[in-house]
C-alpha cells in the first residue's frame, strides 16, 4: 500500500540521458521501480540501462503505457518538461531539480490543478513507498516497509529520520519530499489526507523547517479535524536568523513570520509532539505505537 | 536579489508610474550637479538595499544644491546597517495627501502571486497588517489569466477611488503587476505611493526582489558583483556553490543538506553551544568542494572548532575524508574537529581519517554534545 507511487507505478524519466537522470535511472531499476521509457530531446532512439529514450513525451506514450514522471531537466527548461508530461496525460509528476524560477513553478502548480495532477517537487529528492516503488534520489537502503508514514520539505534530515525509524523496526508505509522550494505542488495537509485514507499508515512523522507558515496551517488542521492517527513533528532551523535563506529557497523567516518558535508552538498547542532532537522522533513514535 | 531602490524606479517608469524626477550621483560634486537640475526642496537617499533606510538616517533632505553637496559627501562615507554607501539617489519631494501601499509577492499557501493594497502606505506592510488587518486588501493572481485591468480597477475602487483617479490608478497598479512579472519579482511594492496636494500620484520608494533561480533570464543582473549586504564568506561559498549564512557563534558547521545543517546547528544550541555559521555543501561533493567549504568557514576568526556532520547518500564519506585530508594538508587546520560521518563509502571513508588519528562518530546528536564541551574547555 501506502500513498501516490506504489507496485502499479510505471515511470518515464525525462532529461534521462544527463549524468543525473541517467545515474539515478540505474539505481531505480536497481531498486525495483518499473521505467518503461525515457526522454531527452535530440536524443531519442538511444537506450539507457536498458530503457528506450525518446525526443518527446508524446513519443514515449505512444509506445509505452506510464502513469507517472520523474525529472532531472536543468532549471530553466524543467517547467516545460512538466507541462509536456501533463499535457500528455501523466498524473504524477516527480520535480527533483533545484532552482527552478517562482513564476515557472506557479505556472505548472496552476496547470496540475487544472488537470487534477499531482505534482511532488520542485527540489525535492522524491518519493519512496520501500519494497514498492522509488521515484527520487534517496539512498535506498534506509528505508524499509513499514508503518510510519513521513512527510518533510528536506532531503538529508528526511534520511536522517528515516534510518532512525528504521533501526527501530517501525519503517515507513510512503516518505514524501515535498521540496525545499517555497512553491511546491504538495502541502503537508495534502498528504496528511493520503495517510489518513492508507491502511499500511499507523502514524506520521512530519518534518518541516522554518519559512512561510504552511506548518502553523497544518497544525490547525490536525486540532480541528482530529487528525486520526499520531503525529510527530520536528522543525529544523530553531537557530536560523531572519532575512537570510538557509540552504533551500522556500527555508527563509521575513520579518516576524515563518520561524521555528511558531511552527512548535502551533504543532504543541495542536496536541502534536514534538520532538527536539531528529532521533527523537523515532523513539516517540515507537513508543505511542506500543501503547 | 535586491535591487536598489533607483534600478525599481527606472523599472517601474518603463511601465508607466509616475516616480519623482531625480538623478544617481557617486561623489558629492555629481550630487551638486544633479540638484542644480532639480527644484529644491530634495531628497537625498543613500542606495542600499535594505528596509528601513530613513530610520538608520539613510534618507536626508536639502534646501538648496549646496546643501545637496554636503549631504551626499556625508551619506557616501557612511554604513547604513553595515552596508557602506557607494550611491545617492537625488530627488525632488513630493508633498504627500496621501499615502498608500501597493506590491506583489508570492503566495506560498495558494501557489500563486498576490497583489496587494492598502490606503495605510508609509509604514511596513506587515506591520498594516497585524495592526488593523481591515486595512490591507490582498487579491490572488489566477495564475492562468494574470492579474487584469479589471482587477486593477476593482483594487481602486476598494480602496475608495473613482472617477479619473480611479483610471490613473489602475493603470499604476497594473505596471507594476507586469514589472513584476517581466523582472521575475518574488517582491515588489511602491510604499508610499504618494498622491499629491495636486491630485497626482508618484511612487516615493519603490522594491524589487529578483528571483535568484530567474537570473539566467536577466543576464543585467546576473553578472553583478555580490557586495554589501553579503558578508566576504558569503561570496566566497557564492562562488564556490555552497550555501553559507554567518552567524555569531563559535563552532564552525559543514553539512550536507539544508535541512540537516539546520538540525545540526540546532543541536548544538540544545547542548549549549552557538553556532558559527550554517555551510551546507550540498549533495555529491567532491573533495576539492569540501576543501573549500573548510576553507570559509575557518576564514571566520570567531571559529574556535569544526563540526563537520554528514548523512551520504549521494554524497560519498571518502571523497568528504579526502577532502578534509587535503584541507589539513594545505590549509594547516589546528582547531579541533569532530566529525560525524555516516551512509554511502563509509568504511573507506573512516579508514582514509583513522589514519591521521581523526576520530568519527556515528550520532549527529553525539557529535554535537562532544564539540560543544570541547569548545567549553579551551
Amino acid at each position: 500500500m501506502g500513498i501516490i507511487v506504489g507496485k502499479e507505478t510505471k515511470a518515464i524519466v525525462q532529461g534521462i540521458t544527463g549524468t543525473q537522470g541517467s545515474f539515478h535511472t540505474k539505481l531505480m531499476l536497481e531498486y525495483g521501480t518499473k521505467i518503461v521509457a525515457g526522454t531527452t530531446p535530440g536524443k531519442g532512439g538511444t537506450t539507457i540501462h536498458g530503457v528506450p529514450v525518446y525526443d518527446t513525451v508524446e513519443e514515449a506514450l505512444e509506445k509505452h503505457e506510464a502513469n507517472a514522471s520523474i525529472i532531472f531537466v536543468p532549471a530553466p527548461f524543467a517547467a516545460d518538461a512538466a507541462m509536456e508530461a501533463l499535457e500528455n496525460g501523466i498524473k504524477t509528476v516527480v520535480m527533483i531539480t533545484e532552482h527552478i524560477p517562482i513564476k515557472d513553478a506557479i505556472n505548472v502548480m496552476a496547470y496540475a490543478r487544472q488537470v487534477g495532477a499531482t505534482i511532488i517537487g520542485p527540489n525535492t529528492p522524491g518519493i519512496i513507498t520501500p519494497g514498492e516503488c522509488k521515484l527520487g534520489i534517496m539512498p535506498a537502503h534506509i528505508f524499509k516497509p513499514g508503518k510510519v508514514g513521513m512527510v518533510s520539505r528536506s532531503g538529508t534530515l528526511t534520511y536522517e529520520i528515516a534510518a532512525g525509524l528504521t533501526k527501530k523496526q517501525l519503517g515507513q508505509s510512503t516518505c514524501v519530499g515535498l521540496g525545499g522550494d517555497p512553491v511546491v505542488g504538495l502541502s503537508f495537509i495534502d498528504v496528511l489526507k493520503l495517510f489518513e485514507k492508507d491502511s499500511q499508515t499507523e502514524a506520521v512523522a512530519l518534518i518541516g523547517e522554518i519559512g512561510g507558515n504552511l506548518e502553523e496551517l497544518t497544525a490547525e488542521y490536525i486540532a480541528k479535524e482530529k487528525y486520526p492517527k499520531p503525529v510527530v513533528a520536528f522543525i529544523a532551523g530553531r537557530t536560523a536568523p531572519p532575512g537570510k535563506r538557509m540552504g533551500h529557497a522556500g527555508a527563509i523567516i521575513m520579518g516576524r513570520a515563518g520561524t521555528a518558535e511558531t511552527k512548535i508552538e502551533a504543532f504543541k498547542r495542536a496536541g502534536v509532539e514534538v520532538a527536539d532532537k531528529p532521533s527523537d522522533v523515532a523513539a516517540i513514535l515507537e513508543r505511542m505505537l506500543k501503547r | 536579489m535586491k535591487l536598489l531602490e533607483y534600478e525599481a524606479k527606472e523599472i517601474l517608469a518603463k511601465y508607466g508610474v509616475p516616480t519623482p524626477k531625480g538623478g544617481l550621483a557617486t561623489n558629492a560634486t555629481e550630487a551638486r550637479k544633479i540638484a542644480q537640475t532639480l527644484k529644491p526642496p530634495v531628497v537625498v537617499k543613500a542606495q542600499v538595499p535594505v528596509a528601513g533606510r530613513g530610520k538608520a538616517g539613510g534618507i536626508l533632505f536639502a534646501e538648496s544644491a549646496e546643501e545637496v553637496e554636503k549631504v551626499a559627501e556625508k551619506l557616501l562615507h557612511t554604513q547604513i546597517k553595515g552596508i557602506p554607501v557607494r550611491s545617492v539617489w537625488i530627488e525632488e519631494k513630493v508633498n504627500a495627501e496621501m499615502e498608500l501601499y501597493f506590491g506583489m509577492t508570492v503566495d506560498r499557501l495558494n501557489k500563486t502571486y498576490v497583489v496587494i493594497g492598502s490606503t495605510e502606505g508609509g509604514m511596513e506592510i506587515e506591520e498594516v497588517a497585524q495592526k488593523t488587518p481591515e486595512k490591507v486588501l490582498r487579491f490572488p493572481v489566477n495564475p492562468l489569466y494574470g492579474f487584469r485591468p479589471y482587477h486593477a480597477r476593482q483594487m481602486a475602487k476598494r480602496m475608495g477611488y473613482s472617477g479619473s483617479k480611479l483610471s490613473t490608478l489602475a493603470n499604476i497598479f497594473y505596471g507594476l503587476y507586469r514589472a513584476g512579472i517581466d523582472y521575475d519579482a518574488e517582491l515588489i511594492e511602491m510604499n508610499p505611493l504618494v498622491e499629491t496636494s495636486e491630485g497626482n500620484f508618484v511612487a516615493v520608494d519603490a522594491r524589487i526582489i529578483v528571483d535568484d533561480n530567474a537570473l539566467f533570464r536577466h543576464p543585467e543582473y546576473r553578472e553583478r558583483p555580490l557586495e554589501g549586504e553579503f558578508s566576504p564568506q558569503e561570496i566566497e561559498a557564492a562562488k564556490n556553490d555552497l550555501a553559507y549564512v554567518k552567524l555569531d557563534g563559535d563552532i564552525g558547521v559543514i553539512g550536507n543538506g539544508a535541512g540537516l545543517v539546520m538540525a545540526t546547528l540546532d543541536a548544538i544550541q540544545l547542548y549549549g553551544g552557538k553556532p558559527a555559521n550554517f555551510l551546507d555543501v550540498g549533495g555529491g561533493a567532491p573533495s576539492d568542494k569540501i576543501m573549500a567549504a573548510l576553507r570559509i568557514v575557518l576564514s571566520d576568526p570567531n571559529v574556535k572548532a569544526l563540526f563537520i556532520n554528514i548523512l551520504g547518500g549521494i554524497t560519498r564519506c571518502d571523497e568528504v575524508a579526502r577532502g578534509v585530508l587535503q584541507a589539513k594538508e594545505k590549509l594547516g587546520i589546528n582547531k579541533p574537529m569532530v566529525i560525524r560521518l555516516v551512509g554511502t563509502n563509509e568504511e573507506e571513508g573512516r579508514r582514509i581519517l583513522a589514519e591521521v588519528g581523526i576520530q568519527v562518530l556515528d550520532s549527529m546528536e553525539e557529535a554535537a554534545r562532544q564539540v560543544v564541551e570541547i569548545v567549553r574547555r579551551l
